[in-house]
């Protein structure tokens, strides 16, 4: 195996002990350190496809204001009770079930994989030489502008939401 | 990459990182040194000549503390609440360039990866309180993550006016782009609430709310003691450190200094500390002289205040850059 190998092994290794240890923990901050760790590798993982925007995107946004938000949630919730209920619901054989599902169809796919060679002007070496931010800003104003609008509009609408829901409760 | 090239790297990391920490073990003399005189006191005067050796002697005494941990604490995270905090801000130094090309890694998202690591830091302060299980701790930490996911947003918008300006991320770039014209006078607006921001960030005066000792007994710290508690002291100054060279970097040209007579024989190090230096005794002085905000006021002037006018300021150096082209 090669170094990238070696490394994308580990990775993806600690990532799935990571998430199971994320949705095994009994203690709900426990869980959210655990994703912490999973979300710094995560971000690790970026870096190896040279996307070190947004590898710092991902621990800014994930782990610097939504974990954060969880944490804040959670710390107010009343857990001694939730740490003593049971773990599991009793349906969660259908789940386990529904999972082996999708994971054979994963394992039936992952045959089928073809990798490309990297097309259009956009290539690995054109990325390196002008920067992930540079390429990724002017791909996302230019070409996909009306998506991005859309999608910022769509943010707006939650935001919105949100505030009419907060106030709602005041009254 | 070559065995010796590894070798430099973790020799360059390992002198940056112990001269760091020396600043931050005797930055807490100078603090009470200069809070001391502005409030007509001598300060520590008793180890050594004017007390220079007081930090050597503190750290002895916390070193050898008996560490006291709450028998009905959350022990992992209580154990290592202190240490996020202070390898978060000990990584940071990783990016800031001390002199023309040096640092320990040059990266081309270098501002988003100070952000990036200013924001794991404050899970220290969160988990810390928690885990005490203690009313104080715990309100301590609950006000520090509200606090922390509110300025950090600011801080961030206040910066983009930099880059915008630089037309990168990368902080030796940033540096560069300066060349004699700080971004300090275009970028006032931003400058303001950066700093301002910073000083909510790192939890100090007037925004040390998480620690209010008149209210919260010693906020997320007050079950901490020994070893422990003195990580979270060095994770605070390290912030610091962190904050002042990152607004040196971005708005008052990092280690350039004024190129004439003997001052062109300084070498660009000492410009650069000098200017950290600057903004530290500036955090010793607003401690020294303002009041402690309101928990409603703080977040009232984060959202309601520094949000949209860090807004307004990118507006603004977008249309003027446009304009001027």
């Amino acid at each position: 195996m090669t170094t990238p190998q070696l490394f994308f092994a580990y990775f993806a290794v600690a990532m799935t002990v990571l998430s199971l240890l994320v949705v095994t923990r009994r203690s709900p901050v426990h869980s959210i350190m655990w994703m912490l760790v999973l979300f710094i590798h995560i971000a690790a993982l970026y870096l190896f496809l040279n996307a070190e925007f947004l590898a710092a995107i991902q621990i800014i946004v994930y782990a610097g204001a939504i974990l954060v938000l969880f944490l804040f949630v959670i710390m107010m919730l009343n857990l001694k009770k939730e740490e003593t209920a049971k773990k599991y619901q009793a349906q969660w054989p259908v789940s386990a079930g529904i999972a082996i599902i999708l994971a054979a169809f994963l394992v039936l796919i992952l045959g089928k994989i073809v990798v490309l060679p990297s097309l259009g002007e956009y290539s690995i070496e054109a990325v390196k030489t002008e920067g992930i931010m540079m390429t990724t800003g002017k791909v996302l104003y230019t070409e996909f502008l009306l998506p991005f609008e859309i999608a910022s509009i769509v943010l707006l609408v939650a935001i919105i939401g949100a505030v009419v829901l907060a106030k709602k409760r005041i009254e | 990459m070559s065995v010796i090239g590894i070798l430099l790297i973790l020799l360059k990391t390992i002198s940056v990182v112990a001269v760091f920490l020396i600043h931050v073990m005797f930055v807490q003399y100078f603090e009470r040194k200069a809070i001391g005189h502005m409030q007509s006191r001598l300060g520590p005067m008793r180890v050594g000549w004017h007390g220079i050796l007081q930090p050597i002697a503190d750290s002895i005494k916390l070193f050898f503390k008996e560490d006291i941990i709450p028998a009905s604490s959350d022990k992992p995270i209580f154990y290592i609440a202190p240490i996020i905090g202070v390898i978060a801000a000990v990584s940071s130094l990783a990016v800031i360039p001390l002199w023309e090309g040096f640092s320990i890694a040059n990266l081309n998202v270098g501002i988003l990866y100070i952000l990036a690591l200013s924001s794991v830091g404050a899970y220290s302060v969160i988990l810390g309180g928690w885990a005490s299980n203690s009313k104080y701790s715990f309100l301590g930490g609950l006000r520090s993550s509200a606090q922390v996911i509110s300025y950090e947003i600011s801080m961030g918008l206040s910066l983009v006016g930099v880059m915008m300006m630089a037309g990168s991320t990368n902080l030796s770039d940033i540096v560069s782009a300066q060349d004699g014209r700080w971004f300090v006078i275009p970028q006032i607006i931003g400058f303001t609430v950066f700093f301002i921001s910073a000083l909510a960030e790192t939890n100090r005066v007037p925004f040390d709310l998480p620690e209010a000792e008149t209210e919260l007994v010693s906020g997320f710290a007050t079950e901490y003691s020994g070893m422990r508690w003195a990580l979270f002291f060095m994770a605070e100054y390290a912030g610091m450190f962190v904050m002042s060279a990152l607004a040196v970097v971005c708005f008052f040209g990092g280690w350039s200094g004024p190129g004439f007579w003997i001052f062109a024989y300084v070498p660009p190090v000492i410009w650069f500390l000098i200017k950290v230096y600057g903004f530290i005794f500036l955090y010793f002085w607003i401690r020294a002289t303002l009041p402690r905000y309101r928990y409603d006021q703080l977040m009232r002037l984060g959202w309601k205040i520094f949000i949209p006018v860090a807004l307004a300021n990118i507006v603004i150096t977008g249309v003027v850059k446009i304009l001027w082209k």
